[in-house]
């Protein structure tokens, strides 16, 4: 349900508030998505994300760049590898689409590539869902939307989202497409990045069903969508099914836990502001008004967690070893605190964690003391 | 990872210095490893970019493809690789030495001992990274079905001679590390990460450079602030100083230094090529031959740091003496790598793409038994281990207490002494639960009786390796005041039933194979990428 137009202005107000003056704002994209629905509790990555802070230069800002950049080989050649699937307005990536997800429709034979060039993300936003409409209606026939732009709630601002390609199949159902450059090697590919492919897909899905509810024919989303990869060590395109309700199950009901971005923001004390512009001091203290909830698997998802590391270790966070470290210290949560239960200086021995860490402290100097002998 | 090994990360971020994870050294080390340290082009399915690749430390090969997308400049590179990789293989499959199978004879069904050779050493891959394994794997599986002009002089693209042997090979290096406790292919992070614990987490620990930080910190430097120089220190260009072990580099590098070299390289050669005469194209060749220099000294500074670290790594690790049973298990890769030689030197077409139903099972078998055996071996070796199994539960080790004779029933009676042990272990014992202990190597098996006092005292009765008579030989039996350990888990692992032959599999996995077919080589395009 839309927001009250007041409330929303006044939301998108704040936001650009906390952004600061000037400082366009970063539109979220499915991979961004994905990874802040894989740490749901950090109210600091949801809050610059929703305002669009640009978190790569508020990190160099802080004094802690993030890694992240891209190579032009891979730019390239990604590029290059998507452009070979799409040629030929899309016939072999529908032909893919047809042979891996529905053989029982008619073979398509022609589509309809429809244009979906609008200016702004609204207009490109409204435009897709235009086209997906009429595709839907315009039953029997096949339709390759390249490049729509899909709209997506994310604790209560818009998130705009592009996915390689959208197929509305004759049956009036749609199926995402992926299109990605890792090969698929005899048949199989490096699970850890399918399964990034997966759960940026299943945004697209959750993106797609909004729309779908919206419209009277309420088409159906198929949870099988298409990976399209090099094969072998060729660049044909090989293309897979890949189911996506698991993914897609646990990314919505992680979004529906994010915290509400209109709550985080009101507990900002007045006058918070991410702009990089401000003298580092300032800033520290606005991006440490946020609680984050760090953990190392935030290294490869976060621009921002170089910084959250620093204060993590300062604050000596066991969390900062992992976050299995932290589920079998009971209570304790400091480094300094574990090591003097594990001592005997503090802790209640009757504390099932205490006890066990004091019996492995000994176990441990146990062996290194016969270890020396 | 056990509280342990936490406890341990835990006192490594405290006192700024990698703990002991281990008190030996797990794995074997061979006096003369092959070192490789590879890159690759981004986005590329592992097209090789250039590699450090030797034996000697202060000795490195530089190998270097100025043009990551020319097949031929690739192919130059695995060529290039094949002979320092197969040389080194060579030496190692000529020495061997006599060794006894246990074989079924195909006339009489029997099991019966045969001689063979056994090589009396095996190669040993080492890699810096858990990524250069796959890397290893990858590049195997590019080169083995590959054509040279002698197999097919048809092949519209044919490989340098040797290349689709190394591709065999490196198949096996790759397929081989897959087998827990295998040392024929390391990474040296893995390595590293088994025998210490850094205070930083194990996701951390796959970067070389900061883990060798924590573990050998620089004079006056703790190792966190030393990993954290490791992990993002650039120096004024804008490049990591201590660059990512590979084989995928920095987008950084890609950006500001190989792209610009790679497209002097594609330049100068376009204009040699366009050169009109003799004079022109000295002139030109001189320039080309300066590009590819420039993109040799480029891998050069990027794989130099990782080879050096790899290095320092081995010599870290060689300071650790060896554990017992790592000779034994060194031995299995022996037999691997025998096993290998002879189907290469048997004309055995390449591994296929997809493994038969039994090979597979058989694989997948044999991981299992020997993860349980790698566990058992190293609680066998090493106390630090040993210790973090009594404290889940599965081992104890105490003081004998007290010794009772007492004899099993029957018409000879055998010796069945009932030994109490004070402990402070919790071990998970139920009513005559089996536990082992190693008695002279070899594991003696007792059963739990009672316990007493809570738990304090356990009473087992010991049941074999106490000889044939009457009386337990000497020193079978332990003795009051003897510090003794003893494990719920099994010292030596029994292998499963016998697989039938693939020829056999059942209709329930697919069936017989039928007949062998050759795999064939890749379809080649235009715009490969291996």
């Amino acid at each position: 349900m839309p927001l009250p137009r007041t409330r929303g202005t006044a939301l998108r107000q704040r936001l650009a508030e906390l952004r600061g003056p000037d400082v366009p704002a970063k539109a979220l994209d499915a991979r961004a998505l994905a990874a802040l629905a894989a740490n749901p509790g950090c109210a600091r990555r949801a809050i610059l994300d929703g305002a669009g802070v640009n978190k790569a230069d508020l990190a160099s800002a802080l004094g802690s760049p993030s890694v992240f950049g891209q190579s032009q080989f891979a730019l390239t050649r990604g590029n290059a590898f998507e452009a070979k699937v799409k040629a030929d307005g899309g016939a072999e990536l529908l032909r893919l689409v047809h042979e891996k997800l529905d053989r029982a429709a008619e073979p398509p034979a022609e589509a309809r590539v429809p244009d979906l060039t609008a200016s702004g993300p609204q207009g490109r936003t409204a435009r897709t869902e235009l086209e997906l409409r009429e595709a839907t209606e315009r039953s029997g026939a096949w339709t390759l939307l390249d490049h729509p732009m899909l709209a997506l709630d994310v604790a209560g601002s818009p998130a705009f989202l592009e996915p390689d390609a959208v197929v509305v199949h004759p049956d009036g159902s749609w199926t995402v497409v992926e299109i990605k450059s890792f090969p698929l090697l005899d048949g199989s590919a490096d699970p850890a990045k399918v399964g990034a492919a997966a759960r940026q897909a299943a945004v697209y899905v959750l993106a797609l069903e909004e729309v779908a509810a919206r419209l009277e024919s309420s088409p159906r989303v198929r949870h099988r969508i298409l990976l399209v990869c090099p094969r072998d060590f060729s660049n044909l395109p090989a293309a897979s099914a890949v189911d996506i309700r698991k993914q897609r199950a646990v990314t919505a009901r992680q979004l529906a836990r994010l915290t509400r971005i209109e709550d985080i923001a009101e507990e900002l004390p007045e006058g918070t502001c991410f702009s990089p512009e401000l003298p580092g001091e300032e800033l520290t203290a606005a991006v440490e008004s946020v609680p984050a909830a760090y953990a190392p698997e935030c290294l490869s998802t976060c621009e921002l967690a170089f910084h959250c590391r620093t204060r993590s270790r300062e604050a000596g966070a066991v969390t900062s070893l992992g976050r299995p470290v932290r589920a079998e210290l009971g209570g304790l949560s400091t480094v300094e605190d574990v090591l003097a239960a594990a001592r005997g200086e503090t802790g209640d021995p009757s504390d099932p964690a205490v006890a066990a860490l004091r019996r492995a402290a000994a176990l441990r100097a146990e062996a290194l003391e016969a270890a020396c002998r | 990872m056990s509280l342990i090994s936490t406890l341990a990360r835990l006192e490594a971020v405290s006192t700024g210095r990698a703990q002991p994870a281990a008190t030996v050294r797990h794995r074997h080390l061979s006096g003369r490893p092959l070192v490789f340290v590879p890159l690759i082009t981004a986005g590329e399915a592992g097209a090789p970019l250039g590699a450090l690749v030797g034996t000697d430390p202060d000795a490195p090969r530089l190998l270097a493809v100025p043009q990551p997308r020319d097949r031929d400049l690739r192919f130059a590179f695995l060529a290039e690789l094949a002979d320092v990789v197969l040389p080194y293989v060579d030496a190692h499959a000529e020495v061997v030495e006599a060794a006894e199978r246990t074989e079924t004879d195909p006339e009489t069904g029997k099991r019966v001992k045969v001689e063979v050779d056994l090589c009396a050493d095996a190669p040993q891959l080492i890699v810096p990274s858990r990524a250069g394994i796959d890397l290893v794997r990858l590049l195997g599986r590019s080169t083995r079905f590959r054509r040279t002009a002698e197999q097919d002089p048809e092949a519209p693209y044919p490989a340098p001679p040797r290349v689709p042997l190394l591709g065999r090979w490196l198949t096996h290096f790759g397929e081989r590390a897959r087998v827990p406790g295998s040392s024929l292919l390391l990474a040296m992070t893995d390595v590293l990460g088994r025998h210490w614990a850094t205070g930083q987490s194990t996701l951390e620990d796959q970067h070389l450079g900061a883990l060798l930080a924590w573990i050998d910190p620089p004079e006056g430097a703790s190792g966190a602030e030393a990993a954290l120089r490791a992990e993002l220190e650039r120096d004024e260009r804008g490049q990591l100083t201590c660059p990512p072990a590979g084989p995928a580099t920095d987008p950084a590098f890609d950006n500001k230094l190989l792209a610009p070299a790679i497209e002097r390289y594609d330049r100068a050669r376009t204009a040699l090529a366009s050169a009109e005469d003799g004079l022109q194209a000295d002139d030109r060749f001189g320039v080309l031959t300066a590009a590819e220099r420039e993109i040799r000294d480029l891998v050069l500074s990027r794989t130099r740091p990782t080879w050096d670290a790899v290095w320092r790594g081995l010599d870290l690790l060689r300071e650790l003496p060896e554990g017992a049973h790592v000779e034994e298990r060194w031995t299995r890769d022996r037999w691997s790598f025998t096993g290998h030689r002879d189907r290469v030197l048997a004309g055995e077409p390449p591994q296929p793409r997809r493994d038969d139903a039994v090979t597979a099972a058989n694989k997948l078998a044999t991981r299992e038994r020997e993860q349980a055996r790698l566990e058992a071996q190293e609680a066998l070796d090493d106390p630090l281990v040993m210790a973090g199994r009594r404290l889940s539960g599965e081992a104890f080790a105490g003081e004998v207490t007290d010794v009772v004779m007492a004899y099993s029933e029957g018409k000879r009676p055998s010796p069945r002494p009932l030994v109490t042990i004070r402990t402070d272990d919790r071990p998970h014992l139920g009513e005559r639960t089996k536990v082992y202990r190693s008695l002279g190597g070899k594991p003696q098996s007792a059963e739990f009786v009672a316990d007493e006092e809570d738990g304090a005292y356990v009473v087992l009765r010991v049941l074999d390796k106490m000889g044939r008579g009457k009386e337990p030989e000497p020193g079978s039996v332990p003795e009051k005041g003897d510090r003794v350990c003893f494990t719920l888990f099994e010292h030596e692992q029994r292998g499963g039933a016998k697989l039938p032959d693939p020829e056999e599999t059942p209709w329930t996995h697919g069936g017989p194979p039928g007949e062998a077919t050759l795999e064939t080589a890749d379809p080649v395009t235009e715009e490969d990428l291996l």
